[in-house]
């Protein structure tokens, strides 16, 4: 071991994690020595290992690659993976609790369902028809955009923060989340992409409700520019789609469909906060009777 | 009598990765009603974490690719172990499959005149693997996620499966899990089931594995009674993460060699070149001059050392290090820095540039990194039929890292996510057609139910101090120190003992606290299957006496085609006991025989 590890060795963590369930709970202290080279999830897991052996958390990669260790930590949103024990004040007790944005299930771990049915509710990509043989072609630079937002590894912390849904639970019935702006901003700037969804994005994920406050970019461990490269430019879209005469000629003769309606309404409606809501207490999230019925379940 | 809720469906699919969730595309596509259940959350399965591309010879970038020549590199790079049909069929389908992502909206890097672009990746003879940067997994999972809701497929997640149900005739009929939320249990009757569950790295210590990566599919379907072949072939990956301590094994991806990154030991030595086997000589630069000429030419000139199979450089390394010529942390180290813009190094490798940024402190546009073999692929796994992925017990199929036979000893970078394609779909078309041929409504037994929800719940009865984690980190300790990257009969002997005595204690291990989103427990259940995978790896390992591939033994250093150079070692269950045997390899038709005839 290198001389300058001695030194960390000797030190003593104070980490204080939030542990309880959707009844309530509390921080419970756990002391443990420092280790070199450590992240957050690291000594979570050596409490659980050592100490705290039901302690719920959620991780699978270890690596930043797949967002499932989302939490706060000190009160800040991040992955647990990804923040090093060496960029936080360790004379200080550290307090590691669940995303706040979510109903808790149990400890660190959160209900993000919520994401998962609006995630239903987004049209997929519509390929052009191609001829026999035929095959795509699209220029590295007409990509870019849209490969920004496809670095998205689905924390959820950019829902977790944004203030229209954190501080109000009701507008997520009304409101997809950053998330969902940039996927649907990721469709909307796909080069080949052949369906208008700009009417949806603001009629039934509310992208309106958005006042640019930027949180969501600033907690991105991805770095993906959500607020300038995504919500911003689909705002800019949604207007034109709305109010631009030339942009509405330029629909009818180019017959880029606008699936608002009927159609797209039916197929993708949105399950209602009550309804879930409903679900839940009812038992019936996570026990499906049927299985005959489309969908995600927890 | 326990409590459960029960699903009936036509086809089940265990696993969310892009296996499974393509397996899940077809099968639905084909009517059959389709349910995928998966351990975590949609979308986070360990496919996320492939970094460098799928190979498929698309001939976009070098026209001269075509799929013999991709079958012949796949089989060459397996040490001739692989099930050719399986092989074949890989490298004949795998450019459809690619291009079908596209039109679920993938969007690969782009060639110059706006196809998809494909890069060189190790034992690869042309640039041939579609990527996005290198987060080609995201991608590809990405586009299967999205490919999946949009079709209306339902997804059962958090939720563990514990042991497949069988019917009279020992077909398999269904499974039973535990929500990992509530600890509920949840029962499934299905006509077919898909294994889809990836690998099980997370029997050694060091592995570039996420958690999930237990061997519950092959532990499923050992149970279930069918035939696991080549167990002992693991690939331990040979550029990991050393350091810190706490990201050890994280994978560094291969394209960082693909994309110009050299090898160097600690006097600064290309140390590549004194590792070039017979085997690939004729085919590899043995100057360095020639070798750095190659990545703008390769009609002219021979591909360097760096870039030889996975095999191969992970054992150089390995005995680099024990040479005393290692890193100051026991690795060698990879250089991208001296060889490559800063500017390229962060377009073409934005990932491993923020993951040694943020977790090493190592920028890899100034510094070496320094790696280390690391656990990172079973090549063997659950024996199935190549054409449609069904395993050896009527009612099962596998497709992807649970199912053995398409890598042989060794597998290709490259060569997992078109697998996953090729075989997910064949998975999923043979579950399908198997599962709308048979009569009749699914029975549920549940005297089986009942005994393996009494099993399940066991653990918060047993009694005493064993703990689930301690009782982990004794067998990743004993696999890696005696099951490893280099074996020998003493120690696999050893291991045998270790495992036998670990076995016991796996099953009195005690779980604290309720059934609600209980890590202990769950780790509890998932240390069975790695307990009897373990013991099918080691078994294995013993009885293959000679090295070949992912599987080296120190005690008989040299390949033996003559007698395993054309078996498969079988595994399977005889009463409560792992037992083995040899089977003969299926033969290649002369036509493709061939093809390894001619001069490269």
């Amino acid at each position: 071991m290198s001389p300058e590890s001695a030194t960390a060795v000797e030190k003593n963590l104070q980490m204080r994690l939030w542990r309880g369930d959707a009844e309530g709970g509390e921080f419970t202290e756990y002391n443990i020595p420092a280790q070199e080279g450590e992240v957050v999830l690291d000594v979570v897991h050596r409490i659980q290992a050592e100490e705290a052996p039901d302690l719920a958390v959620r991780w699978n990669c270890k690596a930043g690659k797949c967002g499932s260790c989302s939490a706060e930590i000190n009160g800040r949103p991040a992955l647990m993976c990804m923040t090093r024990m060496s960029t936080l004040n360790i004379e200080e007790p550290i307090t590691v609790s669940p995303m706040r944005g979510f109903p808790i299930i149990r400890d660190l771990v959160t209900d993000v369902s919520f994401n998962y049915a609006v995630a239903r509710r987004v049209p997929a990509f519509q390929p052009p028809k191609l001829a026999e043989g035929e095959v795509f072609r699209m220029q590295q630079v007409d990509v870019d955009r849209s490969q920004e937002f496809r670095k998205c590894i689905e924390c959820f912390l950019c829902q977790n923060v944004c203030h229209v849904i954190r501080d109000h639970e009701d507008n997520k019935e009304s409101f997809a989340g950053p998330r969902f702006f940039a996927r649907l901003a990721e469709l909307e700037m796909h080069p080949l992409d052949t369906l208008d969804r700009r009417r949806l994005t603001s009629e039934q994920f509310g992208l309106g409700l958005c006042n640019i406050t930027k949180c969501c970019t600033e907690v991105c461990p991805e770095g993906i520019h959500i607020t300038d490269n995504a919500i911003i430019p689909l705002k800019e879209r949604v207007v034109d789609a709305r109010y631009d005469p030339v942009a509405w000629l330029g629909r009818k003769i180019t017959g880029k469909p606008d699936p608002t309606p009927a159609a797209v309404a039916a197929r993708f409606a949105p399950e209602t906060l009550a309804q879930q809501q409903e679900a839940r207490s009812a038992g019936r999230i996570g026990t499906h009777p049927e299985t005959s019925g489309a969908g995600t379940s927890r | 009598m326990a409590e459960y809720e029960t699903h009936i469906v036509d086809v089940l699919i265990i696993g969310a990765g892009g296996a499974g969730l393509r397996a899940a595309a077809e099968a639905s596509a084909m009517g059959a009603s389709t349910a995928v259940v998966c351990k975590s959350l949609l979308g986070k399965a360990h496919t996320v974490m492939a970094e460098g591309g799928v190979a498929a010879a698309l001939g976009n970038v070098w026209p001269e690719d075509n799929w013999k020549v991709h079958f012949r590199d796949t089989m060459r790079g397996g040490k001739m172990l692989n099930n050719w049909r399986m092989a074949q069929l890989h490298a004949q389908e795998s450019p459809d499959r690619v291009l079908e992502l596209e039109q679920w909206g993938a969007l690969f890097d782009r060639t110059p005149d706006g196809r998809i672009l494909q890069r060189d990746f190790g034992g690869h003879r042309y640039a041939r693997l579609a990527h996005v940067g290198d987060r080609t997994g995201l991608e590809l999972l990405r586009t299967v996620q999205h490919r999946a809701v949009d079709v209306g497929i339902e997804v059962f997640m958090e939720c563990k499966i514990v042991r497949l149900l069988r019917d009279s005739e020992g077909h398999v009929n269904g499974a039973v899990g535990i929500w990992r939320e509530t600890g509920k249990f949840i029962v499934f009757g299905a006509k077919s089931v898909v294994l889809a569950t990836g690998g099980v790295g997370k029997m050694y210590k060091f592995t570039s594995n996420s958690w999930e990566g237990t061997g519950d599919g092959h532990a499923l379907a050992l149970w279930a009674g069918a035939d696991l072949i080549d167990m002992e072939c693991i690939q331990f990956h040979p550029t990991g993460m050393i350091w810190p301590p706490s990201a050890r094994g994280l994978l560094v991806t291969e394209g960082v060699r693909g994309d110009g990154g050299i090898l160097k030991n600690r006097d600064n030595e290309r140390f590549m070149f004194n590792y070039i086997s017979d085997y690939f000589k004729a085919e590899t630069s043995d100057t360095i001059e020639e070798a750095d000429q190659w990545y703008e030419n390769k009609r002219d000139f021979r591909r360097p050392p760096e870039l030889l199979p996975r095999d191969e450089v992970a054992r150089a390394i390995n005995s680099e290090v024990k040479a005393g010529r290692g890193s100051p942390h026991g690795g060698v180290f990879l250089d991208i820095a001296s060889r490559r813009t800063a500017e390229d190094i962060k377009r073409r490798l934005p990932s491993m540039y923020h993951q040694f940024k943020e977790l090493a402190d190592v920028d890899i546009t100034k510094d070496a990194m320094e790696i280390g073999p690391t656990c990172h692929y079973i090549m063997g796994g659950v024996r199935v039929d190549a054409d449609t992925a069904a395993a050896t017990v009527p009612g099962l199929f596998a497709a992807g890292e649970v199912a053995g036979g398409m890598h042989g000893a060794n597998r290709l970078g490259g060569n997992s996510l078109s697998d996953l394609l090729v075989f997910g779909r064949r998975a999923g078309i043979g579950a399908a057609e198997h599962a709308l041929s048979k009569e009749g409504t699914v029975t549920i037994d549940q005297e089986q139910v009942e005994s393996i929800a009494k099993h399940a719940l066991s653990f918060f009865d047993n009694e005493g101090k064993e703990n689930a984690y301690a009782a982990h980190q004794a067998l990743q300790n004993t696999m890696q120190e005696l099951v490893g990257i280099i074996r020998t009969e003493s120690e696999l002997v050893r291991a045998r003992g270790e495992l036998h005595d670990l076995n016991e204690r796996a099953k009195v291990v005690s779980v604290e606290g309720h059934r609600q989103f209980n890590p202990g427990w769950h780790l509890a259940l998932d240390l069975e299957a790695m307990m009897a995978i373990s013991q099918c790896t080691t078994l294995g390992a013993l009885e293959r006496q000679e090295s070949r591939g992912g599987h080296t033994r120190e005690d008989f250093p040299t390949p033996n085609n003559e007698v395993f150079g054309k078996v498969n070692m079988v595994t399977s269950m005889q009463g409560s006991e792992v037992q083995i045997r040899r089977e003969p390899l299926p033969v290649m038709p002369p036509e493709l025989q061939e093809l390894f005839e001619e001069a490269h």
